[in-house]
């Protein structure tokens, strides 16, 4: 049946290109000027146990009753995201959360907003339909 | 214990009966969760967004899951033509994921969380499922000849079932700080897998869709096809590669988003033959509509179109950043789990709890309203959807004074008519079901 095996060689061959992109994804150097300290890493944790993704977005990915949170810590001063971590906002619940939650949560805000460039207005669109930002220094 | 839920009784009918219960936790909570956009705080301190979204979401992704697995185990046994071998493994797998699936619901309700988006929940809760896949994979490995010449549906099961696996996996490396650590490359493994599972549990629906039509049909030429093994391979490829659209604003690889973009573009092949197969399916639907488990395959046909074309305009990059994170993103995705994964889950159900139906007289207009308002509800939905995320693509692109919480104050009427339809959706959904819960036929 030289159908079916040619259908075994094709499943074969796209397995292959996939482990290896798979492989090459998990290995990519992604080199951050600066890394997530201890504190942001612990925000981090804090963000999912909290479950802040379902109304905000980093990266415009995620949630949509909120708003994006990629850049907030570079744009907001830090008593003004604290007032809203402390007490929450008419939508937005008070989760109660501990001052060294907080800290931590904010920490993990001025990490992310060290990542890269989120805003779509920020990105240049080229003439072949792909995207480029700008680089953060 | 109920008698109709002893173990050995346990098959396949249950996981759909599981299933459609799942759907309707997942209609109550998606109208719980619209109803704070139209009334934004309400409920602020019982159930806030962050509750009701996961509730929602996981209890129809439970719905997908519980649904897919119990029509694909029927089908294999009617593909086989014998007994189901190692039936004692079913209600393990049943009790698997009913137990895990009712008390992550039931964790989201209490407020503990812990996992990431979609999967929100505790990642121990993830072990139980990881099993329960596992033996499901084993169960029907066994049961099926993989060394014998196996129609099209055949590889889409196991495709699927394969695929799964490994995505599920890998949606859980931000376990080790080494990925986790870096947000970007966290990230992009999250939306690597993520776009892979839902290829993945899309094989499956699209297998299963092959095998009924084949059913209906009477014609196995199909499934033995040529032309549907391209298909399943471009269907395979694009599962694999066309992720990267997802992720065009993460200051990732360029290679990966690149990919993305060109992957994506050879989803037009499949848009084309539809367009070309156009008249040809007029004749088909003419000839079947009639029959119950069709109608759902039909309207899964056009939302395929619909949800497919705006799919692929997204994948642009250029065209992706004025929608990125915005509630047309959210539309593609209604589309997607309630125009496609839905309805041929419900042609499905038809079919395999209600066969009497198909050999009903033609349906009239009065008798189909249940029918009728989903599809013209969900159309409501998805414009709705649409045009509140070119509101906000507006205020993305636009800088003014205007605070986020005014922008969706803006786009306040969209979400009316969004949060409307919704119960249109649910009463056409009432109205599709009760005949499967009223004159129950497990065959």
């Amino acid at each position: 049946m030289p159908r079916i095996s040619y259908a075994h060689g094709m499943l074969s061959m796209l397995i292959i290109a996939f482990l290896i992109y798979s492989v090459s994804i998990y290995c990519m150097q992604i080199t951050e000027k600066n890394p997530a300290s201890n504190a942001a890493q612990k925000g981090k944790l804090i963000w999912q146990e909290k479950n802040c993704i379902a109304c905000h977005q980093l990266y415009g990915l995620g949630g949509h009753l909120g708003p994006d949170l990629t850049h907030t810590a570079g744009e907001k001063p830090e008593a003004y995201i604290k007032a809203f971590l402390k007490t929450g906002t008419k939508v937005m619940p008070d989760f109660k959360l501990q001052e060294q939650e907080i800290d931590a949560l904010i920490e993990f805000l001025k990490y992310t907003d060290q990542t890269g460039y989120a805003h779509p207005r920020s990105f240049i669109i080229h003439s072949n339909g792909t995207v480029s930002a700008p680089t953060k220094n | 214990m109920v008698p109709y839920l002893r173990p050995q009784k346990i098959n396949h009918i249950h996981f759909l009966y599981t299933g459609l219960s799942f759907l309707g936790f997942g209609l109550f909570f998606g109208i719980c969760a619209a109803l704070q956009y139209v009334f934004p705080g309400i409920g602020r301190d019982l159930f806030s967004f962050e509750k009701l979204r996961p509730l929602h979401v996981s209890a129809v992704v439970f719905w997908i899951i519980m649904t897919a697995i119990g029509s694909m185990l029927t089908y294999i046994q009617q593909h086989q033509q014998e007994k189901f071998r190692y039936q004692s493994t079913i209600p393990w797998v049943y009790f698997l994921f009913t137990i895990t699936f009712v008390s992550i619901l039931t964790s989201y309700a209490m407020g503990i969380f812990g996992g990431r988006e979609y999967w929100e929940f505790h990642p121990l809760f993830a072990i139980p499922i990881l099993i329960g896949w596992i033996l499901c994979i084993l169960l029907v490995l066994q049961n099926l000849s993989i060394k014998k010449r196996q129609p099209v549906y055949v590889w889409m099961w196991l495709t699927g079932l394969c695929f799964f696996l490994f995505t599920y996996v890998e949606s859980y490396m931000w376990l080790i700080p080494f990925f986790r650590n870096n947000l970007v490359k966290d990230m992009t493994i999250q939306w690597k897998s993520y776009g892979s599972m839902v290829g993945s549990w899309n094989m499956i629906l699209y297998g299963s869709s092959i095998f009924l039509m084949q059913k209906i049909s009477e014609d196995t030429r199909y499934s033995h096809s040529k032309i549907s093994f391209l298909l399943y391979f471009l269907g395979l490829f694009n599962l694999m590669f066309n992720w990267g659209h997802h992720i065009y604003t993460l200051p990732t690889a360029n290679y990966i988003k690149h990919i993305g973009y060109l992957v994506s573009m050879t989803e037009l092949l499949i848009f084309g033959r539809i367009l070309w197969l156009w008249k040809g399916s007029i004749s088909t639907a003419k000839k079947h509509f009639h029959h119950k488990a069709y109608q759902f395959l039909l309207a899964a046909d056009i939302w395929v179109f619909l949800t497919l074309g705006l799919a692929i305009g997204m994948s642009i990059p250029a065209l992706n950043i004025w929608i990125h994170g915005t509630h047309v993103v959210v539309a593609h995705t209604m589309g997607a789990s309630i125009g496609i994964n839905s309805m041929l889950l419900l042609g499905y159900c038809y079919d395999i709890l209600h066969p009497k139906a198909s050999k009903q007289r033609p349906s009239s207009l009065r008798e189909n309203w249940g029918y009728l308002l989903i599809q013209f509800c969900l159309a409501v939905f998805w414009i709705s959807l649409i045009i509140a995320g070119i509101m906000k693509s507006y205020w993305q692109f636009n800088p003014s004074p205007v605070p986020y919480s005014g922008m969706l104050q803006n786009a306040r009427v969209w979400f009316v008519l969004f949060f409307l339809s919704g119960i249109g959706l649910c009463i056409g959904f009432i109205k599709v079901l009760s005949p499967l819960f009223s004159r129950k036929q497990a065959c």
